[in-house]
Formats: C-alpha cells, sequence, structure tokens
C-alpha cells in the first residue's frame, strides 16, 4: 500500500522522464523568450527597467512573479500541510505587507528613481558614501534571499527527480545558476520580466487545478475539509487553531511577533521587489501593478490554504515528513494523490506541479542576480567608482559582469549550503529589508530634516543589528535546526531579529540626522518631493 | 546615446530649476497634494499595522477565543485571518478611488505646468 513512502526513492525515479521533459520544455521556452528579448535590450533603460513600457497588469503578474518564490509555494503549502493554522500566518504576513508598498513607497519610488533602490535613497544626499551603503544592503538582502532559494533549489529538485547523491545535487545548483546568469545577462529586465510573467501564469494555474480537485473531493465543504485535515493529522482541533508552532513556549510566541514585523515591514524594503516599479511608465502604472499583484498574491495564498489543508487531510503526515522534513514536498505529494498515487494522472499531475515549482526557482532567482547586479552596477561602479561619469555602454557592461559574479557566488554558497537548514533565511531577507532599508526610504521620502549621516546610520545600523542578530541566534547555531547545530555560540533567544533590529534602523537614521551638524540640502529635499508627488520630469 | 548617465539629480530632460521647485513646494496648491497625500496615507497605514498586530496579539495569547466555533469546523481564526485577507484587498481598492480622485488631478496640474513652462 505504502511504496511511495519516499517520493525521492519511489516515485520519482519513475515519473523522472516525464518531470525532466517538462522541466526542458519551460527552460527552452524561457530562454527563447530570453534571446528574444535580448536583441531589444539596447540601453541601459532596457536593461535595468525593461524599457519602461510594460503595462500595469503585465507587471503586476511580473511582480506576483518574483514575490511567490517557492518558499510561498512549497514553503507555505508545507507549514500549513504540518502545522496546520500557523502555517497560513505567513502568507497574512506577505499579503499585508503590500499596502505598505503601495501606500508609501511605489509611487514616490517609481517618480523620483531611475535603476535602483539607491537612486531614491541617495537622491537628496551626498552621493557616494549613500550609494555605497544602499548597494551594499541591497547585496546583502539578495545575497541572503538568493541563497533561500539556490539551497532550496538543490534539495527540491533533487527529490522531484530522485537524485540522491552529493554530485547530482551539486550539478543542480549549478545549473540553476548557469541558467539564471544566461537569462540576466542576455535578456536584463525586459527578459526577466517576461519570464517572472509566464511562471507567475503557470503558478497560478498550477494552483487553480489544485484547489478545484482539493475542493471536489470534499464537495467544496470547506468545513469537511478542515475537520479531516484536523483529524488525519493526528493533532485534532489544535491543528485548526494558532499554536502549533509559535505557541510552544514565551519565547516562541516572541519570535513569532519579531517574525510577524519583520514580514509586514520588510516586503516595501525588498530591492528586487522595489526595481519592478521602474518597468512601467507612470507611477499610476506602478500604483495599479501593486493592486493587480494584491490581488494575484491574495489568491494564490488564498488557494496555498486549500492546497495546505488538503495535504494534511489526503495524506498521511508521516508521509510528508519522510519526504521532506519540512513539509517542502507536501504540494507536490498533494497532486499525486489527486491524480491517483498508481496511476497515469498522478504522474501528469506530479510531474506539472514538480515543473512549476522549477520554474518558481529559476524565476525568482532571476530577479534577484538582477536586482543585486543592476545596484553594483548603477550604484556602486558608475556613481561610486567612476563618480558618474561611466558611459551607458560601460555600466551595461559592468552589471553583466556583476551577473556573472553574483551567479558564481551563489552557485558556491548554494552548493556549500545545500545540506544546511536554510529555510529561515528567507524571514531573515525580509528582516534585513526592514530594518536597514525601510526606515531610509521613508525618512528620504517624508522627513525634510533628514541627513547624509541619518541615512547612513539606518542603513548600515539596521544591516548590522540585524545580520549581527542573526548571527548569534539559534538560526545559525546552538539548536539541531541550527545551520551549525553542532557549535553553540548563540546568545540572542528569537530566530527572528525583527523586533528590535527593525526599531534600531528607525531609532538610528534619526539619531544620525539630529546628532550631525550638517545642514539638510533643501533645495534637493524639495526637488524630491516635488518629483515625488507630482512625476515631474520623471523618465 | 552614450550621454545620458547620472548623476541622476542634475538636469536632465530639461529638469525644472531648483528655485522652481521650491516655489512649487512652498505654494498652496502642492500643500494641498502633501496633505491629501499623508492625510490617507499615514493614518491608514497605522490603522492596517495595528489590525495585523492586533491580529498576531490574539493569535499568541487568546487561544481560547480563538478556538470559537463559527460554524461547523470554521474557528474565529479562520475568520480573522481571512478578514486580515479581505481588509487588504478593501483599503487597496479604497486607495485606489481615493488617489484617483483626489491625489492624480492636482499631481497632473502641477507636473504639466512644470514641465509646459520649463
Amino acid at each position: 500500500m505504502s511504496p511511495e513512502i519516499t517520493l525521492a526513492a519511489g516515485e520519482a525515479s519513475q515519473h523522472r522522464p516525464l518531470i525532466i521533459t517538462l522541466f526542458a520544455i519551460f527552460v527552452a521556452a524561457t530562454l527563447v523568450i530570453t534571446v528574444w528579448a535580448g536583441r531589444q535590450t539596447k540601453s541601459a533603460a532596457d536593461f535595468y527597467a525593461g524599457g519602461r513600457q510594460f503595462t500595469a497588469f503585465q507587471n503586476g503578474l511580473a511582480v506576483s512573479g518574483d514575490y511567490m518564490s517557492a518558499a510561498s509555494f512549497l514553503g507555505i503549502a508545507g507549514a500549513i500541510a504540518l502545522f496546520g493554522y500557523d502555517g497560513f500566518l505567513y502568507s497574512i504576513g506577505f499579503l499585508v505587507a503590500w499596502l505598505v508598498a503601495l501606500l508609501l513607497v511605489a509611487e514616490p519610488l517609481r517618480n523620483s528613481g531611475r535603476y535602483t533602490m539607491g537612486d531614491v535613497l541617495a537622491y537628496r544626499m551626498r552621493q557616494r558614501p549613500v550609494r555605497t551603503a544602499a548597494g551594499t544592503s541591497t547585496i546583502v538582502v539578495s545575497i541572503f534571499y538568493l541563497l533561500a532559494q539556490m539551497a532550496g533549489a538543490g534539495v527540491l529538485v533533487s527529490l522531484l527527480l530522485g537524485i540522491t547523491t552529493d554530485a547530482g545535487k551539486i550539478g543542480i545548483v549549478a545549473l540553476v545558476g548557469v541558467l539564471m546568469i544566461v537569462y540576466v545577462t542576455i535578456g536584463g529586465m525586459k527578459g526577466t520580466t517576461w519570464v517572472q510573467m509566464v511562471k507567475a501564469c503557470l503558478l497560478i494555474a498550477g494552483a487553480l487545478l489544485l484547489t478545484f480537485l482539493v475542493l471536489l473531493k470534499f464537495n467544496f465543504n470547506i468545513s469537511d475539509l478542515l475537520g479531516k485535515a484536523a483529524s488525519n493529522s493526528g493533532k485534532g482541533s489544535a491543528f485548526l487553531n494558532p499554536g502549533l508552532k509559535y505557541g510552544a513556549t514565551g519565547t516562541t510566541k516572541l519570535d513569532f511577533i519579531s517574525l510577524g514585523i519583520a514580514l509586514v515591514l520588510g516586503t516595501a524594503g525588498l530591492p528586487h521587489i522595489l526595481i519592478r516599479f521602474y518597468t512601467v511608465p507612470t507611477a499610476k502604472a506602478a500604483r495599479k501593478s501593486v493592486i493587480w499583484a494584491i490581488g494575484l498574491i491574495g489568491a494564490f495564498y488564498l488557494m496555498t490554504l486549500a492546497l495546505g489543508f488538503g495535504a494534511a487531510a489526503l495524506i498521511k503526515p508521516d508521509e510528508i515528513i519522510a519526504s521532506n522534513k519540512a513539509g517542502n514536498t507536501a504540494a507536490p505529494l498533494l497532486a499525486l494523490h489527486l491524480g491517483g498515487v498508481d496511476s497515469n494522472w498522478g504522474a501528469i499531475l506530479l510531474a506539472t506541479i514538480s515543473a512549476v515549482a522549477f520554474a518558481t526557482i529559476l524565476a525568482v532567482v532571476a530577479g534577484l542576480t538582477l536586482a543585486s547586479s543592476s545596484s553594483f552596477a548603477h550604484d556602486i561602479y558608475a556613481n561610486v567608482i567612476k563618480r558618474g561619469k561611466a558611459t551607458e555602454k560601460q555600466e551595461m557592461a559592468a552589471a553583466r559582469y556583476a551577473t556573472v559574479g553574483i551567479g558564481a557566488v551563489s552557485i558556491v554558497l548554494g552548493a556549500l549550503a545545500r545540506d544546511l537548514n536554510v529555510a529561515g533565511l528567507v524571514a531573515l531577507a525580509f528582516a534585513v529589508a526592514a530594518s536597514a532599508n525601510l526606515p531610509t526610504i521613508l525618512y528620504s521620502l517624508f522627513w525634510k530634516r533628514f541627513t547624509t549621516s541619518g541615512a547612513l546610520w539606518s542603513i548600515y545600523g539596521g544591516l548590522v543589528a540585524a545580520v549581527g542578530l542573526v548571527l548569534f541566534s539559534p538560526v545559525v547555531s546552538g539548536k539541531p535546526t541550527s545551520m551549525f547545530p553542532d557549535v553553540d555560540f548563540h546568545w540572542f533567544p528569537l530566530e527572528n531579529p525583527g523586533i528590535i533590529s527593525i526599531p534600531v534602523g528607525f531609532l538610528l537614521g534619526w539619531l544620525g540626522t539630529i546628532l550631525s551638524k550638517e545642514e539638510p540640502d533643501t533645495g534637493k529635499y524639495a526637488e524630491l518631493e516635488v518629483r515625488s508627488l507630482t512625476g515631474t520630469g520623471a523618465h | 546615446m552614450a550621454t545620458e548617465t547620472p548623476p541622476p539629480s542634475k538636469a536632465e530632460h530639461q529638469l525644472p530649476s531648483t528655485e522652481e521647485f521650491e516655489q512649487v513646494q512652498e505654494s498652496a496648491e502642492f500643500a494641498e497634494l502633501r496633505s491629501a497625500h499623508r492625510s490617507f496615507a499615514f493614518p491608514v497605514t497605522v490603522a492596517f499595522i495595528v489590525w495585523y498586530l492586533l491580529y498576531v496579539l490574539l493569535c499568541n495569547y487568546a487561544d481560547d477565543f480563538m478556538d470559537t466555533k463559527v460554524v461547523g469546523n470554521i474557528n474565529i481564526a479562520l475568520v480573522l485571518g481571512l478578514a486580515q485577507f479581505l481588509t487588504t484587498f478593501l483599503i487597496a481598492w479604497w486607495y485606489a478611488r481615493y488617489s484617483a480622485a483626489k491625489l492624480d488631478p492636482k499631481g497632473e496640474a502641477i507636473k504639466s505646468r512644470m514641465e509646459g513652462g520649463a
């Protein structure tokens, strides 16, 4: 009855040809798009901002594609399948966070910047120090995020393809890395945006199909679905309540608050999301793309609820855990079960959902690589090293070299981290973004007195506080679930630093400003404020 | 073609002069636009963050309340979670309407005057 217990060993290898075929079709299609987009990529605005000619809906789709990482799709569905209600908490923070971007950040950013987050942060400040800081935090946030995706990709794809050898896993990480380098260097923002759109459509279609099949099994009676999930999980009604994952002790509860704050404030400081707003012609289109994204992402998270509880109701928890301890393969397993474990339909559904997951990973890593190489080329190379005197050609060449460099670094890190527990890194990227980037963005846009030293204090202060606390947290050492379980140098009790590091970022930005004797550049602030609200002179 | 490089803040695309920006910034018309944006965005941001934190705290510290069944196996916890989705959608829709009615006309008027007159 249950030879399928390990998806890796039994089922997957027999479905491998089909899964590989679908992967290959996706890769081929995206490469065609990339080459096509690359032919149209001539200017820096093409490379960094896709020519600024995407419509609000297209960009809304692409934003959703950038945002709905494998961590959202597989991670949230898996967390719900194993921990019930607590898995759902992530998606709420991830969604509500978009309102910060909508109300405070997207439009002013589109109106006053050109290519990167640093454009806005450095607008009225001394260029070189602030650009260096903005570039540093962009690259740190993106690498955190990238590492989680790369290591996840290695584990996941190996699992789906039934690869168990170390060499095989490293090969997968390298393949993902090489593909993302190709997407970004050749296709630039235009190619990456189209890849995101294709991926978003596939992901939403895949989730819709599974949700429909789950609900069909329960005759569209949600109460029955929940009841069956609760009883099958073996945890009873506690499964439908908050607390299974975060409710154990006072510390875990505090950790949950910290995570919640980081999620809700992090999105509007994620560089790979922010640069998406430059791909549309106007601030109004940027606003509409956020609204589309809120609708699409919200609908998607509602579907993950059905997938997670569906997996909990239809699959034995032991089987989910045996396949992947964190539940990351719950969604593909659900597909297999919905189609029928020993039938062709099961195999086809499993292969389809696996290919969707693969597409998701590829698209997200491409977006992250683009954000960090753009920031390196535009903020650090062109404005710090070349002091604003680089030609457009030099700047684009720098961006392409940076892409290869960042790709290579993430292949190495991803390969090294393949057996570490990196699932939490995405939440940490949110915490760093909320601590270092968001305070600086908000002060820059809305606080007249804010100065260069304030900006440097909030970026570096938030960055050091967030990364430092993580380093000495149980995420890195001291627990069986840590990255390095065999050593223990942790003294900070929480896994997420947000509750401390975000206030620190805001506080330091304020302190750095009031303590410095520097006079704010009021003329530049007039420019920034008028531009950000009216779009005067926007590119 | 290859000369369109930063510094990103200096006059490009015939940006109006700093003096013009300062004049506009001090004008009553711009003050109205700024307050129309801030009087919406700031309180609503505070409100949805407080509402979200309230939900987080309820999840943590109000087990019995969250466990209350509403219909069948659907409990208050699920209803409140879905309510977060609903309020997010509603605020997005509300802001779309508000900005189209109150912000865009004012912003566009200022922009076209500044760019036209430059």
